[in-house]
């Protein structure tokens, strides 16, 4: 390794070559301040625009500052991080970015969470020099059903067209304009619902400021739980119980299941239900559907399209819709844990309950946003009334505990209710990336094969690399397996068995880093990419935790098909468990 | 077979065509027909003589007649005097304006006594559009020099010579294609920059309608150096008779091999493509211009990589602007020796600069750096129009400063005019007289600079707007002393933190203003006045009650009926209602109307 020696505030600094000023100074405790740019280094997501110019630092000999983030240490340089010269240029220009920045920070919704704001603090920032009349740059609003759009507070960081177009290859946000009003938009200011927007939310998990946001749907989740003549239950997603925690302090990786459990009880939801049991669910129907295909395909039938796809992530459907319509009929065909747990909570649960459908509100808890898209498409609505009503994200369901005055770290360990809450370690896994495909192979497995599982966790489908690939031993059948999360890297997948380059029988697709875990509604990781890493270990010590791992184990699941199913893929499982899909295509 | 006796040259440049020289050309060719000389006589459009404020021009070859400002209609007295009767048509000569006698050679004119041609040698001289009369004039014997060297040995010549980048930073050009020459790849590319957007500049656009070939054989010169096969040239849809004469070189080129494969019975293939920009000056910024021919919006990214190491669709790849490579030619044809012995210690060769403003003598020049500035504006510029007094020259364009009185005798090359806080630019060159108020001009550089900032980092994209709102301000007569260090620190700052050349060059105008012209930055802020009486609300009309004759012709003028007052009484206008419009001024017979 070639290194290079150089000296920042006169401390000597040895780093790598091709380290940049930002990073070696981190090295040794400097942390120069930046805004635009952003390092997931655990996902290897990188958005480096050197365009605000905040971490300008002086060096010796050159003529004007340079941009830390981007200018590679040098032998001998000599660095300089804090020099009048330096703190008056960062203010200087914070300044300028704080005059072109509305200043109703005290109810912007990135208020306390906003990157801008603690900047502007860290710097002293005082006043702004007023010119007379200054311009500032506004733009038309846009609010679509996960996401919302304020350009207004638009800082030209860059870091959401990352996202969309470099990570996500889905090319919804892009600059336009110039000068003065450049700002990021759909091609021709479109709307985002009417753009290729597949509604992942990575633009909003990384937006610096209040300039991309969720649709806040807590108040309709408020009014319903207020009102005497619903009954309102809740599930919450498997990555929520992973990453809620950060919300009130605790340490990223701290599972919160039961202390969630607790707060939504005390939240006054009528029953407090588990999206993972939608999940082994999932597994039943899904895994029934890729044993069918993989039998009829092995026994010859040249009909049957391979490789299954999974279909639980909902930017990802948006995604091949837009961009693979050719493929719809290869994914498959079993809706998401959100959507299959509103189809029996609103037919088998409100039978029980003797409830009328409109009169059960369903409110699913997501780390994703995309989820508020999904459970309103008109494929998942009967009559009108939606399966789940409200879908909101973990950052969402942090604030309604907060706003409640429920002190969350102290609330006891709480059980889910049932019959909706009981759940296996298979489906907890469904929280990361590569954790439904594994879900999938445990059951699977001990059906193709009709034996048993000596050991249940298959590692080699875990791990954050973008894709992975792995051949699973069914008996003598090698079952080829791909795995990627990120929609780019989904995209090569597909690009790869296109060109022949992969054979695989079934793929897991997840659009968000990491898969849910890393979903958009969930706490903002301030581009901390090892809370990802932390949120990803603590699904998998959940799953270990868990007595029944396995999806087809969960008694309440067989209890389902007993009582009302039937079996897998039965004409009452494909009426409520499985959708269909759209082309989408734009151009 | 009959041969050509003489030969009628037509300016065909953007300028002259403008003020009908197409026209004139049908009327010249009509009239040699009628009078049954249209084998013995040619009429060739060539590209820009450079004295645009005479234009159209006619050059009698071989006779060296000089006309100016021709009309259609002045084509039968050429065809019938001078062509016919050997007869100089004396009223279309150019008139010395010190002697007022007739001068008939172009070389007796002070507009080119002082110039020395190498980027402009063909234009004027040849028909762009036919590459036979380039190659007559020498075209593409470079090439076949330079096709018999080794790639280095050429590099060496070209970085001998000590030719700098004419588009405006001033890199030495032969290490640019050392550079670029010793990163390897599987392709590279040679890019002309013909993405010439100063205001009032016009540089490039002559040299590539008047001698596109020596463009398309310098690239050519380039790719064999570097060891690139495709070039590109990247050049601005407005500029549509350079892209078609382009065309038209490259096409020929193809034909007669000197464009393809094999070039000239070496394994050198070589091919050029023409990439249009849509009007950005932006673009002009070698990274922001490689991003918009990837189809990629035109904005800059951070250096390094530079392109010579990741350029376009990263490969490495040389950008040159025209100018510069239009001396390339030259140089290997006159030696290394030849060209490094003209200009500066440090800044060799000549610059071209369109000279714009209030000057006499508008037009395009060359001149051997190291010329001064009082030689380009009073010997070969003519002076001041109206017989005004200088007052400053404003050079480089939106990224240059405004030189004044005490600069006139700096010599012209790079290093000076950075140390006097302005730069070479690409050669735009404005003359400012009395007139002007300099805080008007920095604003409309500025109003420039806002319109033309990509907008991806926030010095450039919001500073620059605020420094544009802050000098209207002070226009306005709102200005107050606080502005006044607002804008020397975002100055300072914008050049210390933006992005790429634009932004960190576009508080020159303000900077060098405020440095050489305070007092009239004080004058507008403190007095409320404007020196130059430009600035609309810092300037009143009022009518003088003792030359007042109660005419009534302002009253009845004026678009707002600010003015009131009986006949043949005095008249006063109201002020409230005045929109400054200065009609009642120049209505005036009496002289009663006053700007205070």
């Amino acid at each position: 390794m070639e290194t290079i020696k150089l000296t920042i505030d006169n401390t000597p600094v040895e780093t790598e070559k091709g380290t940049t000023i930002y990073q070696a100074a981190k090295k040794v405790g400097i942390n120069i301040p930046a805004l635009c740019y952003m390092n997931l280094e655990h996902l290897g997501i990188k958005n480096c625009p050197g365009a605000c110019r905040i971490c300008v630092v002086d060096v010796a000999g050159r003529r004007n500052l340079a941009p830390s983030c981007s200018t590679a240490c040098m032998e001998g340089m000599v660095v300089k991080t804090n020099t009048p010269r330096v703190l008056n240029a960062r203010k200087t220009v914070m300044e300028l970015i704080l005059s072109d920045h509305p200043k109703d920070c005290l109810i912007c919704p990135a208020n306390g969470q906003c990157e801008l704001q603690a900047l502007a603090a860290t710097l002293g920032v005082r006043e702004i020099h007023a010119v007379e009349n200054a311009a500032v740059s506004t733009y038309r609003k846009d609010a679509s059903p996960s996401l919302k759009r304020d350009m207004d507070k638009c800082i030209m960081c860059r870091r959401c067209e990352t996202m969309c177009n470099d990570v996500q290859t889905v090319g919804a946000l892009s600059a336009i304009n110039r000068g003065f009003m450049a700002v990021v938009s759909p091609a021709f200011e479109q709307d985002l619902i009417n753009s290729p927007c597949t509604f992942c939310g990575q633009c909003v998990a990384v937006c610096p400021t209040g300039a991309l946001t969720e649709v806040d749907d807590t108040p309709k989740v408020i009014r319903a739980l207020a009102d005497p003549t619903k009954t309102v239950v809740v599930q919450t997603a498997p990555a929520v119980r992973a990453a809620l925690g950060e919300e009130f302090g605790l340490k990223p990786g701290t599972r919160v299941t039961g202390k969630m459990a607790a707060a939504l009880r005390r939240l006054g939801f009528d029953k407090v239900f588990d999206t993972d049991f939608a999940a082994d669910l999932t597994i039943m129907e899904e895994g029934t559907e890729l044993l069918t295909r993989l039998s009829k395909f092995l026994g010859g039938d040249k009909s049957v399209r391979l490789p299954i796809m999974t279909s639980c992530c909902p930017a990802w459907v948006n995604f091949f819709e837009t961009y693979y319509p050719e493929m719809l009929d290869v994914p498959s065909t079993a809706k998401s844990p959100q959507q299959m747990f509103g189809a029996i909570a609103k037919t088998y649960f409100a039978d029980k309950m003797k409830v009328n459908r409109k009169d059960l509100v369903v409110v699913s808890v997501m780390p994703c946003l995309a989820k508020k898209y999904e459970c309103q498409r008109n494929e998942f609505k009967v009559d009108g009334n939606p399966d789940v009503d409200y879908a909101i994200s973990t950052r969402e369901l942090a604030h309604l505990i907060k706003m409640a005055n429920i002190d969350f770290n102290s609330l006891p360990d709480e059980d889910f209710d049932q019959p909706l809450g009981e759940s296996t370690g298979a489906a907890v896994i469904f929280g990361t990336t590569g954790g439904v495909i594994e879900a999938a192979v445990r059951t699977a497995y001990e059906i193709f094969t009709g034996k048993k599982l000596d050991k249940i966790d298959f590692t080699e489908l875990r791990g954050l690399e973008g894709i992975r690939t792995a051949s699973i031993d069914f008996n003598g059948t090698m079952i080829n397996i791909g795995i990627a999360h990120q929609l780019g890297n989904a995209r090569k997948l597909l690009d790869g068995i296109r060109s022949g380059m992969y054979n695989f029988h079934a793929i897991e697709i997840m659009a968000c880093p990491g898969g849910c875990i890393g979903g958009a509604g969930q706490p903002y990781h301030h581009g901390h990419s090892e809370i990802i890493s932390a949120r990803h270990n603590a699904i998998y010590k959940e799953d270990e935790e868990k007595t029944i791992r396995k999806s087809h184990e969960n008694p309440y699941i067989i209890k389902l098909y007993e009582e009302f199913l039937g079996k897998p893929m039965s004409e009452m499982s494909h009426h409520l468990l499985h959708t269909h899909y759209f082309d989408k295509h734009k151009v | 077979m009959v041969q050509v006796k003489m030969h009628l040259l037509v300016c065909g440049g953007t300028g002259c065509r403008a003020s009908e020289s197409k026209r004139l050309v049908d009327e010249l060719n009509a009239q040699l027909q009628a009078n049954g000389l249209a084998d013995e006589v040619k009429v060739v459009i060539t590209g820009c003589f450079g004295f645009c404020e005479k234009g159209p021009i006619v050059k009698v070859i071989p006779d060296n007649t000089f006309y100016t400002k021709v009309k259609p209609e002045d084509a039968e007295e050429i065809v019938k005097e001078h062509v016919l009767k050997g007869r100089k048509v004396t009223r279309l000569l150019y008139e010395d304006p010190e002697t007022k006698t007739h001068v008939s050679d172009s070389k007796h004119m002070e507009f080119y006594q002082k110039q020395v041609r190498i980027a402009l040698r063909n234009c004027g001289f040849i028909d762009p559009e036919n590459i036979e009369e380039y190659i007559v004039r020498d075209g593409y014997a470079a090439l076949g020099k330079v096709l018999a060297m080794t790639p280095a040995e050429a590099i060496d010549i070209v970085k001998k010579s000590g030719l700098r980048g004419r588009g405006g930073a001033g890199f030495p050009t032969g290490l640019k294609w050392e550079i670029a020459s010793k990163n390897k790849a599987d392709q590279k590319y040679v890019v002309c920059n013909a993405d010439e957007g100063d205001p009032g500049a016009f540089m490039d656009r002559s040299i590539l309608e008047g001698d596109p070939n020596s463009i398309v054989e310098a690239m050519a010169i380039c790719g064999y150096c570097i060891g690139a096969t495709k070039g590109l040239i990247y050049i601005r849809a407005e500029y549509p008779l350079a892209i078609k004469r382009l065309q038209v070189a490259i096409g020929q080129a193809r034909e007669f091999g000197l464009l393809g494969n094999n070039m000239l019975g070496s394994d050198f293939n070589f091919d050029i493509e023409l990439r249009y920009g849509a009007g950005a000056f932006v673009c002009g910024e070698e990274t922001a211009l490689i991003h918009s021919m990837e189809g990629k919006r035109g904005e800059p990214t951070i250096k390094p990589p530079f392109p010579a190491e990741a350029g376009f669709l990263g490969k490495p790849s040389n950008v040159n602007n025209v100018e510069t490579f239009a001396n390339i030619p030259a140089i290997f044809l006159k030696g290394w020796e030849w060209f490094s012995s003209i200009g500066t210690e440090k800044s060799k060769g000549t610059k071209v600069f369109a000279l714009a403003g209030k000057i006499n003598n508008v037009g395009l020049i060359e001149v051997p750096m190291g010329t001064t500035l009082r030689e380009v504006i009073f010997e070969i510029g003519g002076g001041i129009k109206g017989g005004k007094k200088f007052k400053a020259v404003q050079t480089g364009g939106p990224s240059g400063g405004c030189l004044t009185e005490a600069h006139l005798d700096t010599p012209i090359d790079y290093d000076n005019l950075i140390a006097a806080g302005s730069m070479m630019g690409s050669g735009g060159m404005i003359v400012m007289d009395e007139d002007d108020c300099m805080v008007s001009v920095a604003k409309f550089y500025l109003d420039f600079i806002v319109g033309e900032s990509c907008g991806k980092c926030a010095p450039c994209r919001i500073g620059n707007k605020r420094m544009h709102e802050t000098l209207e301000k002070i226009c306005q007569g709102k200005g107050t002393m606080e502005d006044l260090d607002y804008l020397d620190n975002l100055s300072k700052v914008i050049k210390d933190t933006a992005l790429c050349g634009l932004g960190q060059t576009s508080p020159n105008p303000v900077l060098s203003t405020m440095q050489y012209f305070r007092d009239e930055y004080l004058a507008h802020v403190i007095d409320k006045k404007c020196p130059a009486g430009r600035c609309k609300a810092l300037k009143s009309y009022v009518i003088n009650a003792d030359k007042c004759m109660g005419c009534t012709l302002c009253a009845k003028n004026c678009p707002v009926s600010a003015i009131t007052g009986d006949k043949k009484v005095p008249h006063v206008i109201d002020q409230a209602k005045c929109i400054k419009c200065g009609t009642c001024y120049e209505k005036c017979k009496f002289g009663a109307i006053e700007i205070r």
